[in-house]
């Protein structure tokens, strides 16, 4: 059903219609209005619900930066296109709905590659708008030509590039439709500047058909019924909750299936708080830095129901000896990913919400018994107990594992945190206990340093209700750092808690382990003072050396207006643990001596 | 294993690039490629050779469908289907008797012959890739000076 309403005409335009077409058999009911490409753009947006935009303006997209003057989509600019592009990822993922970022041709393209890459490593939905030379220019080198459709290609979920005015609607559409459908993903409109300029009138397509596009599919109820089965069946039957289950906020299902058959339940880091990480099936994240107890109970389990996760080599450590001796259950929306990495002997295609939820149904008419006791969970629940007491921890009053429960303790329980990427990230699996599914978010698949701070400014733009926390590393914190700007003239008071080891501490960790303690290119020198730094952006900086200064520097934060940096010294030489080494499988955990 | 596949896409710019480019990307291998429209002018047929085993080539299958622009995906069953490729051989002639021997080559072939000059000749065949490997093989000895390959071209039976 078509409804008119949600096409209504903005009251400017000079020139409007209502009509109906007929395109591929399909009866449309559009607005029919005269204006020029970057209107229609604007336009497009407003249809689609966009609210603000990140980005930077240059010679190419000037046309569209025009328009903000006369539409009431908020502009946030920023001091780096990749930032941009980051924005726009945090406020996806937190939504669930595309962000938008702007960049201008050439470096201001190139500049949003890391970001849109980022995306598509870890299927967020992202609309990528940049400018382009005219179309005459195009393929003569012009200035600050780049050719974004060829270089964006292998990272994008899809690319338009209008050639055409009237082309622009139909891609904004369809772009938003692709980028937040099925596996959801980054999209990029480059329009030529041109095209932005020309007027021509305009249909805004309500409804629209992709041939070769079929984001879902309806779960297959057979192998649901055998998949119960197998789970019944099985000896030490586990849950591994991937990514895909926070994408489709399958929080409620995941919970009801886990505590219908007992299950307990790994997740990956990208996984991490599908389930909540306090509840007693929750074993926490599986991998190379996974929990001890995830990875010890994921390495006896027979039966494996993976929702929502493609098996990455962190995940899973070596392929083959993961699958040995596995039976695997792999729900996943993308039909690519079924086999890829792993050997699945039952398969359910579809959303993982709506094939838990045929599961939930089908188990309500199973009348097989379940023992809330068996040796399984028994043998679960003390590995679980053991780990959590035993697990060795660095012995300084300011290690990581206690800096991060003094965060989780004093942060309420909806609170949003972002990452960036290193030890910090990886102790913030290991240590800070996600409460509210769905609450947690990092650069997982490309591992984007940078990433977690303007990531947080998005994540803070969709939630302004709810404290954002980025656990940063000085090394990270340091790419895109001058998002602070942004932060402070945007007012959007994000709180960056940086576990400052004065090093690349990752990095420095391998050369500790792998190449006898040769620590080339890691060491940061206690440069810059993020103190100062983040006061001469008109932040709040706070340096905490002791437990009770981070107890202050949090709850000071929380109570700020304006954006915090907690710089945090710790121990530059604390390694994270336990570690899989890469090419090794998950019982080849390196635990603290 | 061998595998034909056959690619409906759409017939606009840049596919051509997307489809070779995920082959690149995802560390597979073209084999050959052949790409015209259909009847259809909205769509082409991309026809594609690559080797792999059965793994891999599910593999790419998925990816290809996974492809916004791709409409169908098909891995035939070469058994059951129809696949051609036309080549083109340019052969030196040094004795006398080559050019006659060549034409009987082309004969036994099915090929056809063009431009037979003083020391040279050009066969043009349509056959399987296997059958252009043998007559290139036994064409080999005469001396091979040039030769321009389709890639297949594939429909598979009605009814298989
Ligand atoms: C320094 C570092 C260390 C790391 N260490 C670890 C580690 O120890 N352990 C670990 O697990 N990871 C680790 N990672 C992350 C790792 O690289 C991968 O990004 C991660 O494992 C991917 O998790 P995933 O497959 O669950 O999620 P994603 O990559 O998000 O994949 C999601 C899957 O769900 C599917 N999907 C999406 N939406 C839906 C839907 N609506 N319904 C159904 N399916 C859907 C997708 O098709 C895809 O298959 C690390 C990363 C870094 C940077
Ligand atoms: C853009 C980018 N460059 C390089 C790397 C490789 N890398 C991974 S972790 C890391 C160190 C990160 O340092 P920091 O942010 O201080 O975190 P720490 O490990 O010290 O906690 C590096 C360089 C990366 N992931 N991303
Ligand atoms: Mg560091």
């Amino acid at each position: 059903m078509l409804v008119w309403a949600e096409t209504a005409i903005t009251s400017d335009s000079m020139y409007s219609c209502i009509l109906t077409i007929k395109i591929m058999g399909i009866e449309m009911m559009t607005t029919m209005q005269s204006m020029t490409g970057a209107k229609a753009l604007m336009t497009a947006m407003e249809k689609e619900g966009v609210r603000q935009v990140f980005g930077l303006p240059g010679g190419a997209n000037l046309p569209m930066y025009d328009e903000f003057a006369r539409c009431d989509i908020r502009h946030i600019l920023v001091r780096h296109e990749q930032s941009a592009a980051h924005m726009a990822d945090g406020f996806g993922r937190v939504s669930r709905k595309p962000g938008v970022c702007f960049a201008t041709s050439g470096p201001g393209a190139t500049n949003i590659l890391t970001g849109i890459a980022t995306a598509q490593a870890d299927s967020a939905p992202m609309v990528a708008v940049t400018g382009q030379v005219p179309v005459a220019m195009i393929g003569r080198d012009a200035f600050q030509e780049s050719d974004i459709i060829g270089m964006a290609n292998p990272v994008v979920k899809y690319a338009f590039q209008p050639r055409t005015a009237a082309e622009v609607p139909a891609a904004v559409r369809k772009g938003f439709y692709i980028a937040e459908t099925g596996r959801p993903g980054p999209v990029l409109i480059d329009i030529p500047k041109d095209v932005q300029q020309n007027e021509s009138e305009m249909v805004f397509p309500d409804e629209f058909k992709i041939r070769g596009y079929h984001p879902w599919s309806d779960p297959d109820i057979v192998a649901v019924e055998k998949a119960i089965d197998m789970l019944l069946h099985a000896q030490k039957p586990i849950i591994l909750a991937g990514g895909g289950a926070i994408i489709s906020s399958a929080f409620a299902e995941l919970q009801a299936v886990a505590e219908t058959l007992m299950l307990p339940v790994v997740t990956t880091f990208k996984g991490k708080g599908a389930f909540p990480e306090t509840h007693p099936l929750a074993l926490g994240p599986i991998g190379m830095h996974g929990h001890a107890e995830a990875n010890k109970m994921m390495t006896e389990a027979d039966c494996v129901l993976a929702i929502g996760t493609r098996f990455s080599d962190r995940s899973v450590g070596t392929f083959e000896a993961f699958e040995k001796r596995l039976k695997i259950i792999h729900m996943d929306v993308d039909p690519a990913e079924i086999g890829k990495n792993q050997t699945a002997q039952i398969a359910v295609v579809g959303d993982v919400k709506a094939s838990l939820r045929v599961m939930i149904k089908l188990l309500a008419k199973n009348s097989t018994r379940l023992t809330k006791e068996t040796p399984w969970l028994k043998h679960v629940k003390e590995t679980r107990a053991y780990w959590k007491e035993n697990l060795k921890l660095h012995p300084g009053e300011m290690g990581a594992a206690k800096i991060l429960r003094k965060l989780r303790e004093i942060l309420p329980s909806e609170s949003v945190i972002t990452t960036e990427v290193g030890q910090h990230q990886m102790w913030a699996s290991l240590f800070y206990d996600v409460i509210q599914p769905g609450t947690f978010f990092s650069s997982t698949g490309l591992g984007t340093m940078g990433w977690g701070f303007p990531a947080a400014i998005g994540a803070k733009v969709a939630r302004p209700d709810v404290p954002v926390v980025d656990i940063a590393g000085d090394g990270s914190f340091s790419m895109t750092e001058n998002s602070l700007a942004t932060a402070v003239l945007e007012d959007i008071p994000v709180i960056v808690f940086i576990l400052n080891n004065s090093s690349l501490g990752m990095v420095a960790q391998w050369q500790r382990t792998f190449y006898d303690r040769r620590m080339i290119g890691v060491e940061q020198s206690r440069c810059p003072d993020y103190v100062k730094l983040a006061e001469s952006y008109g932040a709040q900086g706070i340096r905490a050396q002791s437990m009770a200064e981070l107890d202050g520097a949090i709850k000071t934060a929380l109570g700020s207006d304006v954006a915090t940096v907690i710089d945090i010294p710790i121990d530059p030489e604390e390694d994270v643990l336990p570690f899989v080494a890469p090419g090794t499988s998950l019982s080849d955990m390196i635990l603290p001596s | 294993m061998w595998a034909i596949l056959s690619i409906l896409v759409e017939n606009k710019p840049g596919i051509l690039f997307k489809v070779t480019h995920l082959f690149r990307s995802r560390n597979f291998n073209i084999d050959s490629i052949s790409v015209g429209v259909t009847d259809n002018p909205e769509y082409s047929r991309m026809t594609i050779t690559t080797v792999g085993d059965e793994k891999q080539v599910a593999q790419i299958v998925k990816q290809l469908d996974k492809m916004i622009d791709t409409v169908e995906v098909r891995h035939l069953d070469e058994h059951k289907t129809v696949y051609r490729e036309l080549s083109i051989f340019k052969i030196r002639l040094s004795n006398a008797n080559d050019s006659m021997e060549i034409n009987k080559l082309a004969g036994a072939y099915g090929a056809k012959i063009h431009d037979v000059k003083k020391d040279s000749i050009m066969v043009e065949l349509t056959a399987t890739p296997d059958q252009i490997k043998a007559f290139e093989e036994l064409a080999r000895p005469f001396g091979i000076l040039d030769v321009a390959r389709t890639g297949v071209a594939a429909i598979q039976r009605s009814g298989a």
